[in-house]
């Protein structure tokens, strides 16, 4: 579905330009792709370019880049707005940075809705109650009536994903979902999202710098350093890997875990 | 050496008054680290502010090298704790000058040779003498949790209270502040207490590891338990441990 190739970002600052992607290459279909790499390689930027998120100081350059046929290099703000969220949807690193704090949670779902979906309030509320079930949440209609600041981080990120899902895009790309996240709560976010995922059949970029999520939940795996991707592989031969980047950034992951293959 | 006994810490007074740690014990000798470890919300971080003297609001015991911290501690308590604040992006001075920030609590203590002290410091935590004129925005994750460290290490603590020293760093960066913590313990011999929500982080800083669940103490145990899974982990320590080590988890083959 999503096709990306040789792209750049680069952005226009004081001190001239920076580079932010450099010739990055990677294909996703209905699968669950991770993208991997450290702070400042350039994970976001990618996420937010396919999105058409980025500033106007940010020039895109690319041989193709592509979601489902159409091509997004062309797309101006204005035909993006008509995509954006409908076909393709994202969600955030944080979501009390990424909510609007002053509207309420059932707003922000009515809002989604009205823009694409329909216009009847009641009804963007029963659509809105049964997408904050579809990510467990216990109390629905006590949610819609709560302000993000109100809410927990995991009880914020499932509102998030719930208010990406509005529109039953066929893609989702998830920008560190889970870094604000204790454990619990990351495992309980990573849960929903692989129920969605596979009940609604829809294609899944996993941008995240946690090389044990990757392993664990995503199909195929993308290592970019410096803007530029590395190494492509499935997740189950992450450890396999002969690439002296990737085994550096194993190598870093906190051990605690003597235990894991052999014990359980 | 931290003694705490029967700590009780809450917010508001009276009628507000709610409580978020409840009757929690542990001693950590000196040179000794301890790690607390619990969800959020579950209480760690308020903790430690009582132990530093920043939240008045509790009952019990808190001794810190014989010492109780209270409102009028006097400055050579504080000089001897130091906190390390979760989020360094929040907690440095957004319009200080690194320098600045390193500076100001060698004047508060009135230490001499400040520019030495400094250059000390940085040295210890690796960093060039290039940031002290830099902003804490225009340096990276990693590198301004190093100038958190250097802010605390500089007045020269005994104990330092780290909160979430590793959150929001990528693995590498995670990597070399957690080397960088260990040694300094050895060569400063410093008591710590780290507060983390992810087991595997305390595992490689700690020695003994306390569990909180909802502001109670529910575990007590060496770290290399975790390691050995041994059969005195409480179920909450489990479920800690397992979505920390394994992450997701899906029913394979059935």
């Amino acid at each position: 579905m999503l096709i990306i190739k040789d792209l750049s970002v680069r952005y226009r600052t004081d001190l001239g330009m920076v580079n932010g992607l450099k010739g990055l290459s990677l294909t996703c279909g209905r699968e669950k792709l991770g993208v991997v790499g450290v702070s400042g390689s350039g994970k976001s930027s990618l996420g937010r370019a396919i999105m058409r998120l980025l500033p106007d100081t940010a020039a895109i350059t690319a041989k193709e880049m592509s979601f489902g046929g159409r091509d997004l290099l062309k797309c101006d703000q204005k035909s993006a707005a008509s995509w954006r969220g409908r076909e393709v949807a994202m969600i955030f690193q944080d979501p009390h940075l990424a909510l609007n704090p002053i509207m309420k949670i059932g707003s922000q779902i009515t809002e989604t809705y009205k823009r694409h979906i329909g216009h009847e309030t009641l009804a963007a509320r029963r659509y809105g109650l049964k997408l904050l079930e579809a990510v467990h949440i216990t109390d629905p209609s006590l949610m819609w009536n709560s302000y993000p600041r109100e809410l927990s981080g995991g009880m914020a990120q499932r509102a998030m994903i719930a208010l990406m899902l509005a529109c039953n895009p066929q893609f989702l790309i998830a920008d560190e979902p889970t870094s604000a996240l204790d454990v619990l709560a990351r495992q309980a976010v990573l849960e929903i999202l692989d129920e969605l995922v596979e009940s609604r059949g829809m294609g899944l970029l996993l941008i995240s710098h946690d090389l044990g999520v990757v392993k664990n939940f995503c199909d195929r795996v993308v290592v970019i350093k410096d803007g530029k991707d590395i190494e492509t592989l499935p997740a189950s031969k992450l450890d396999d890997s002969l690439c002296p980047y990737t085994r550096s950034l194993l190598a870093a992951q906190p051990r605690l875990l003597n235990r894991v293959d052999g014990a359980v | 050496m931290i003694v705490v006994e029967n700590l009780s810490v809450g917010y508001g007074r009276r009628r507000y008054h709610k409580a978020v740690v409840q009757e929690v014990s542990f001693r950590i000798g000196s040179g000794m680290s301890l790690g607390l470890v619990g969800q959020s919300g579950s209480g760690k971080t308020s903790i430690l502010h009582a132990i530093a003297g920043l939240n008045q609001n509790w009952t019990g015991t808190i001794k810190v090298d014989g010492e109780t911290p209270n409102k009028n501690s006097n400055k050579i308590f504080r000089r001897k704790v130091q906190l390390m604040f979760q989020d360094s992006s929040a907690s440095l001075h957004p319009k200080h000058l690194i320098n600045t920030i390193l500076e100001e609590p060698l004047k508060i203590n009135r230490i001499p040779e400040v520019s030495t002290r400094i250059m000390h410091v940085l040295n210890q935590v690796g960093l060039d003498s290039w940031v002290l004129s830099r902003y804490p925005h225009q340096l990276s994750g990693g590198q301004r949790q190093r100038v958190a460290l250097a802010r605390a290490l500089v007045v020269k603590p005994t104990t330092l209270l780290l909160d979430e020293p590793t959150s929001g760093l990528d693995m590498l960066a995670q990597k070399e502040v957690i080397g960088l913590l260990n040694k300094l313990r050895e060569t400063e011999q410093l008591t710590f207490l780290v507060v983390s929500h992810d087991i595997a982080v305390i595992n490689e800083l700690c020695e003994w590891c306390v569990v909180v669940q909802e502001g109670q103490l529910v575990d007590m145990q060496r770290t290399v338990n975790f390691v050995m899974e041994g059969p005195t982990l409480s179920p909450y320590t489990r479920r800690l441990l397992d979505a920390s080590t394994n992450y997701f988890k899906k029913e394979k083959c059935s």
